[in-house]
């Protein structure tokens, strides 16, 4: 609900009248609901930013947090909302930090002796403040979204590593739950350093992966078909006997392709592929 | 807010090839991953050729696509030809009429995030597809 | 119309595609190489797709079409360079190239033609007898 030019007028007016005693019992109602999580001074500026904005919105005869005049005013409702959101604040105490100016402005006006004039401007004004606290609750849940996904990309760099265990040998050590989205940067990342490493062989181990289902069977059939378009084979290692159980139960199959149980035996199969010997007391002289 | 849809005919080799061209620059404009790329323009190229073989020529329209969340791309195939009888048939893997691989429609299909295929005998073929971004 | 240059080094034929090939262009590769087989008696042949962003099912069969018709002329074809991106593609697209030998750069296939030539003259001495006569011819 938009508020009438005059409201708005008196609006303005009010802040302007009050500004000092204000801000000051705005950033108090404020700081008490953070409990001291976040510095006096910062909260202060934050809170003098707020209503700085505020009262240009209005002098722009913004009644909404819609208006285009109020543009200066969301970005500093988004700003604040951000900040909180990545300081590890819950949305209510972000909202309360806008809501609080419900409380300082019915402290001001009691203090005047309040008419019934005054009262329907209080609710007119409360309604605008609602939308404020609104709009920064919309913010602060977009800026966490922003963090997950964040955290959800950095993750996925995190768990892939594709290490070079050997001159021309090249592992990927799967640990977690494989997912589409992982089971592709997996095989994007494998495939690359093929190309980049120059490796005819490379190792996947999924040692450290829960479970096997068939989409996840399927993720590791295609990068092997994949790799070996490429011109490099791939051998499928850390095959725990609770998951050989399963491939057979549910009947995938694996076909041609190389499986080991273990890293180690994946490396002995791969290097006595490229002729290296690989026997304890193998005889390098001769 | 999205740009002008962009047209070319489709009559022969050649506009296979600026298809292609077309697609990919679309395709980096609109920030698809790499392989995503890769993806779309294969999927372009199997069905212009179809266009070009199959209906005797056409047109292909690329378009840069918004659904709110996501950005894509829809690049739609429009012949005039004899249309396709079986569809079903014709998305089966292996089958072809035209001595290719018979991978052409069935494998775009999986390339592609939506497919869409509007064919009557006689009537021609009209085939949408779109890739979103990740 | 382009065509794709056909290179000899030693007893091997390189070819290495460049460029987005028309459907036309890929047809004559497949009859140069053909030709240039038969003509210079080469034993292998490297099909260089690094600068290839795309393989569809026309380039593939291409592929497969040189790599049969090489074989029958007692030539062993490998391609190399396929790029991850094309190779993933490949896979989705239902494209596995069987029949074709793959190798990951131009450096990785002639070995893996020279080892293939090696095992096909029984990995002694026959090979020498065939170049003479190759060189000679």
């Amino acid at each position: 609900m938009a508020l009438g030019t005059d409201e708005i007028g008196r609006f303005a007016g009010f802040l302007k009248e009050h500004e000092a005693a204000l801000v000051e019992s705005w950033s108090h109602r404020v700081a008490d609901g953070l409990r001291g999580r976040l510095s006096q001074t910062e909260l202060n500026r934050q809170i003098e930013e707020l209503f700085r904005a505020l009262s240009e919105a209005l002098d722009g005869g913004a009644g909404t947090v819609e208006d285009p005049n109020a543009a200066e005013l969301r970005a500093v409702l988004s700003e604040l909302s951000r900040s909180r959101a990545r300081q590890g604040f819950t949305s209510t105490e972000t909202a309360v930090s806008v809501f609080a100016l419900k409380d300082a402005l019915l402290a001001a006006m009691d203090a005047r002796q309040a008419d019934a004039g005054t009262l329907r401007d209080f609710i007119a004004f409360s309604a605008l403040i609602d939308e404020l606290g609104l709009f920064t609750f919309a913010s602060y849940a977009a800026a966490r979204e922003e963090l997950i996904a964040d955290q959800a990309e950095e993750l996925l760099e995190l768990a892939t590593p594709v290490v070079k265990l050997w001159e021309g040998v090249v592992a990927v050590p799967l640990v977690g739950t494989l997912d589409s989205a992982r089971a592709q940067v997996v095989m994007e990342r494998l495939l690359d350093a093929l190309v980049t490493t120059g490796s005819p062989y490379a190792i996947i181990d999924i040692t450290g992966v829960p479970a096997v289902d068939t989409q996840v069977a399927q993720h590791l059939l295609k990068t092997v078909v994949a790799a070996r378009l490429m011109g490099a084979d791939c051998i499928i290692s850390g095959i725990r006997p609770q998951i050989a159980q399963t491939i057979v139960a549910l009947g995938i199959e694996f076909g041609d392709i190389a499986t080991k149980a273990s890293l180690a035996d994946a490396l002995r199969h791969v290097l006595r592929l490229s002729g290296v010997d690989t026997r304890r007391n193998g005889r390098k002289d001769g | 807010m999205n740009a002008e849809p962009q047209r070319l005919t489709v009559a022969s080799d050649q506009d296979v090839v600026r298809v292609r061209q077309l697609v990919r620059t679309v395709a980096v404009a609109v920030k698809l991953s790499l392989v995503d790329q890769t993806k779309l323009v294969t999927a372009a190229s199997e069905l212009a050729r179809n266009t070009l073989v199959y209906g005797g020529g056409g047109t292909v329209e690329v378009d840069r696509v918004d659904n709110g969340r996501r950005a894509g791309i829809r690049i739609a195939f429009v012949d005039s030809g004899p249309g396709i009888a079986d569809v079903n048939l014709a998305l089966t893997d292996g089958y072809t009429t035209g001595g290719g691989l018979g991978l052409g429609l069935s494998g775009a299909r999986r390339l592609v995030d939506e497919f869409d295929i509007d064919t009557e005998p006689g009537r021609g073929t009209s085939i949408t597809v779109t890739k979103w971004c990740r | 119309m382009e065509r794709v240059p056909v290179l000899k080094i030693g007893d091997m034929l390189l070819v290495s595609i460049q460029v987005d090939m028309e459907d036309q262009t890929a047809l004559n590769l497949q009859e140069d190489l053909a030709d240039k087989i038969v003509a210079t008696g080469c034993r292998g042949v490297i099909i260089d797709i690094s600068a290839l962003d795309i393989v569809d099912s026309f380039v593939g069969r291409m592929l497969a079409t040189i790599a049969g018709i090489s074989k029958v002329l007692d030539a062993e074809t490998v391609v190399v360079g396929m790029r991850p991106a094309v190779a993933i593609t490949l896979v989705e697209l239902g494209l596995s190239l069987p029949g074709i030998r793959t190798a990951l750069n131009v450096e990785l296939g002639m070995a893996l033609l020279a080892r293939a030539r090696f095992e096909a003259e029984g990995g002694g001495d026959a090979g020498e007898d065939d170049e003479t006569v190759a060189a000679a011819s």
